[in-house]
């Protein structure tokens, strides 16, 4: 920038009279004019470098822009939400799929409890949660992590989740960390937006359609246990698992958080988590902590149980022991 | 027409303008654009950068955040880092409003409304980055209280949305009032701004304490997990606001040779020296623990610093932030070498570029290397992410250049009358 001839000191004349009076200065007329159409070049070339957002009303119909958040959707509204999601699947994945709403069961309260003698890292789990949860294919994405742990330390940094041999291997152990449900979300506390929360039966689910993708809660997990949607998960259709819960598994949208959710739209309805499901070793055990005769109860009051950074606070419904 | 007869037209039409509030805007907006070629050319490139950036961040809205280099692991990056620096930039302003308005600072008086200015355009900027790092922003109503569903007072995130947008709007209010009546002709009336004023000074230690907040509240960051964050926050802004603000004043005295008084500047030079000094004892302090202690506590400091498993990222990054704060703090402690002020520009350029690595890329990374399963991914920002960010740079000078266009053609346009007068 130079000194030029519009300087305060020296202004030119008509400087203050040209907002008053611009027709009646030429000199002014002519830098209006010119401010003018510099202007509305500006504009111009604003709205062409702003172009690639005209797939946002593409992609977003006016519906879902307006959506509410879950809370605070009737029965009325929810439906017309899953006729909606539906037919979007139907458009984007060419896979014709039901969304449900499986409520939590009153008086339930589900945790999860690993057997770390039993697993040895054979990876079915993750596999498991990649097909049920109509996970990326492009990332193998999946909400487990398998840590390959060196025997004679707890510590995580002698751990790997990228090993890539026959297991189990004789140095070592495996410790499967997923979403830990704790009691005590840093997750839910970071979300500005109320768009992950805890439900009654202890799982902590996404709204899928509410989340603005800030990550604040990715950065607030202490288990990296949720992932983010950076693109558009790509299924091929005969893939796609139909059975499809709103708050868990059905395709989730691009730029938003999700994380697991203990398969709820199968545990509410009685069945197991995939991830349970696969496991040949039998070293995963699921169950209602409410009910005494339960499985994990057992474990809990029989076996020497720990869970993961425990001195954090975040109280995991999620535990390991050994046998 | 002759110099005279020119100034009294001029004053008469002043007199005689437009006195509504908006008018004054408009009116305002009409001399902000106005220069000669260099400012032309000036606003131009800074037009074309934004531009660019725009364009970039529609790409990106587009695709997914796929196309920036962030990843779940490391989750947040460039934009984030830009924010912190941002926040502790608007921040920064303080400095001139304290000794301005609670030491009676005269000449600090006179330009305290550049302070003000620069914090405006910080806040903006601020504002840009963590809309860009939103993955739907199409979604952003959501954070609107009533509309949307606001997760307050749990929330840090929340906070900050309400204390850096009560920030813009306590610095528009502070900034329009002042220039409207100095427009006018009218003495500010104190009741109207005065109290702004001192909310302001509240206001901008909130927004960068809330800020580091947002990071040393997770427990699950052992990086970020400091006490002395908030305190490092603030003593880092005061010297990167500080220094920033004495750039702009010699900018604005080469090319519109509107002279500060000298005062001002070593006001902020003492600042400086005072906060970087503060700054890096803690930096210091930080480090030891650190190191001293070892652990998983340690390892993204030793990742940071000397790299870790084969793995060195961000090692040039904070050798050369230390490097510019070592040097550009020491040239600060040379009062002779300072009267030059080539040297002057030097110490404040050395701290700013110093800082903005320290607290953005040198502070938000680590925090997530090694991961909390205790992975080690790297980041590096991808070219979208560059272009993004100098898009925000740029709609920020922008915005700043007319600010600072209006100030002074309202600030010259009084000087003219009390001339005549």
């Amino acid at each position: 920038m130079t000194t030029d001839n519009t300087s305060p000191q020296e202004p030119h004349d008509g400087e203050y009279l040209k907002p008053l009076l611009p027709i009646l200065d030429q000199h002014s007329t002519r830098r209006t004019l010119l401010k003018t159409a510099g202007a509305a070049l500006g504009l111009a070339a604003f709205g062409e470098a702003l172009s690639p957002l005209m797939v946002i009303p593409e992609n977003v119909s006016v519906d879902e822009f307006l959506q509410q958040h879950y809370k605070e959707l009737t029965d009325e509204d929810k439906k017309k939400v899953f006729a909606r999601l539906e037919a979007e699947t139907k458009e984007r994945f060419g896979a014709d799929v039901t969304i449900t709403d499986s409520k939590p069961i009153p008086g339930v309260r589900f945790a999860y409890a690993i057997n770390v003698s039993k697993c040895n890292g054979n990876g079915k789990c993750m596999e498991a949660c990649n097909k049920e949860n109509n996970h990326h294919r492009g990332v193998d994405q999946s909400y487990i992590r398998v840590l390959e742990m060196t025997k004679g330390s707890m510590d995580m940094e002698n751990g790997s989740t990228t090993y890539d041999h026959t297991v189990p291997q004789d140095d070592k152990f495996y410790l499967p960390v997923q979403c830990q449900q704790c009691d005590n979300p840093p997750c839910v506390s970071a979300c500005p937006i109320e768009a992950t929360w805890k439900e009654d039966d202890g799982i902590v689910v996404v709204d899928y359609n509410w989340c603005i993708g800030c990550r604040y809660c990715e950065a607030a997990c202490p288990y990296h246990a949720r992932r983010f949607n950076w693109e558009l998960p790509e299924i091929p259709a005969e893939e796609v698992n139909p059975n499809q819960g709103y708050l868990s598994n059905r395709i989730r949208p691009q730029g938003a958080m999700e994380k697991c959710h203990f398969c709820l739209h199968r545990t509410r309805e009685g069945r197991a988590p995939a991830c349970q499901e696969a496991c040949p070793t039998g070293a995963r055990v699921f169950g209602d902590l409410n009910d005494p005769d339960s499985a994990i109860n057992y474990v809990l009051k029989n076996k020497r149980v720990f869970v993961l950074k425990e001195e954090l606070g975040t109280k995991p419904s999620f535990f390991y022991f050994f046998d | 027409m002759t110099a005279n007869a020119r100034k009294k037209r001029n004053v008469a039409a002043l007199k005689h303008a437009v006195r509504s509030y908006p008018g004054f805007l408009w009116w305002g907006l009409g001399q902000a654009t106005n220069g000669g070629l260099g400012f032309y050319v000036w606003m131009i490139v800074l037009t074309a950068i934004a531009l660019v950036g725009a364009n970039a961040w529609a790409h990106q809205v587009a695709r997914g955040m796929i196309v920036t280099n962030m990843t779940d692991h490391v989750s947040w990056g460039l934009y984030i880092a830009n924010f912190t620096f941002g926040v502790g930039l608007a921040a920064g302003g303080v400095m001139m409003v304290i000794p301005a308005y609670l030491y009676d600072d005269e000449d600090m008086h006179k330009v305290v409304i550049i302070g003000e200015a620069v914090a405006i355009a910080a806040i903006v900027m601020c504002t840009l980055s963590v809309l860009v790092d939103l993955g739907r922003p199409d979604r952003f109503w959501h954070l609107m209280p009533v509309i949307g569903r606001v997760n307050w007072p749990v929330s840090m995130l929340t906070w900050d949305v309400i204390v850096l947008n009560g920030y813009l709007v306590i610095n528009l209010h502070i900034v329009g009032y002042l220039l409207y009546m100095r427009y006018l002709g009218r003495k500010p009336n104190p009741k109207w701004y005065v109290p702004f004023v001192f909310l302001s000074i509240i206001w901008a230690i909130s927004i960068h304490t809330v800020t580091a907040f947002l990071y040393c509240g997770l427990g699950g960051r052992p990086f970020w997990n400091t006490a002395l964050l908030a305190p490092r926050f603030l003593a880092s802004a005061f010297v990167s606001g500080p220094a920033f603000i004495i750039l702009v004043m010699r900018i604005l005295r080469i090319t519109t040779g509107f002279a500060a008084p000298p005062k001002p500047a070593r006001t902020l030079i003492q600042i400086i020296r005072v906060a970087m000094t503060i700054n890096l004892v803690m930096l210091a302090s930080e480090l030891f623990t650190l190191f001293y202690t070892g652990g998983a506590h340690g390892e993204s400091a030793k990742y940071l610093f000397f790299g870790s498993h084969g793995h060195y990222g961000l090692v040039p990054w904070i050798w050369t932030a230390i490097a510019c704060n070592l040097i550009g703090t020491g040239l600060f402690f040379m009062p002779d070498a300072l009267e030059r002020s080539n040297t002057r520009i030097a110490a404040c350029i050395l701290c700013i570029v110093g800082i903005w690595i320290e607290k953005g890329m040198g502070l938000i990374i680590p925090g997530f290397i090694p991961s909390t399963l205790h992975e080690i991914v790297e980041y590096t920002p991808s070219l979208t992410e560059w272009k993004v960010t100098a898009g925000i740079w740029a709609f920020g000078f922008l915005l700043l250049t007319v600010l600072l266009k209006l100030i002074t053609t309202v600030f010259a346009a009084e000087a003219h009358k009390t001339e005549i007068a």
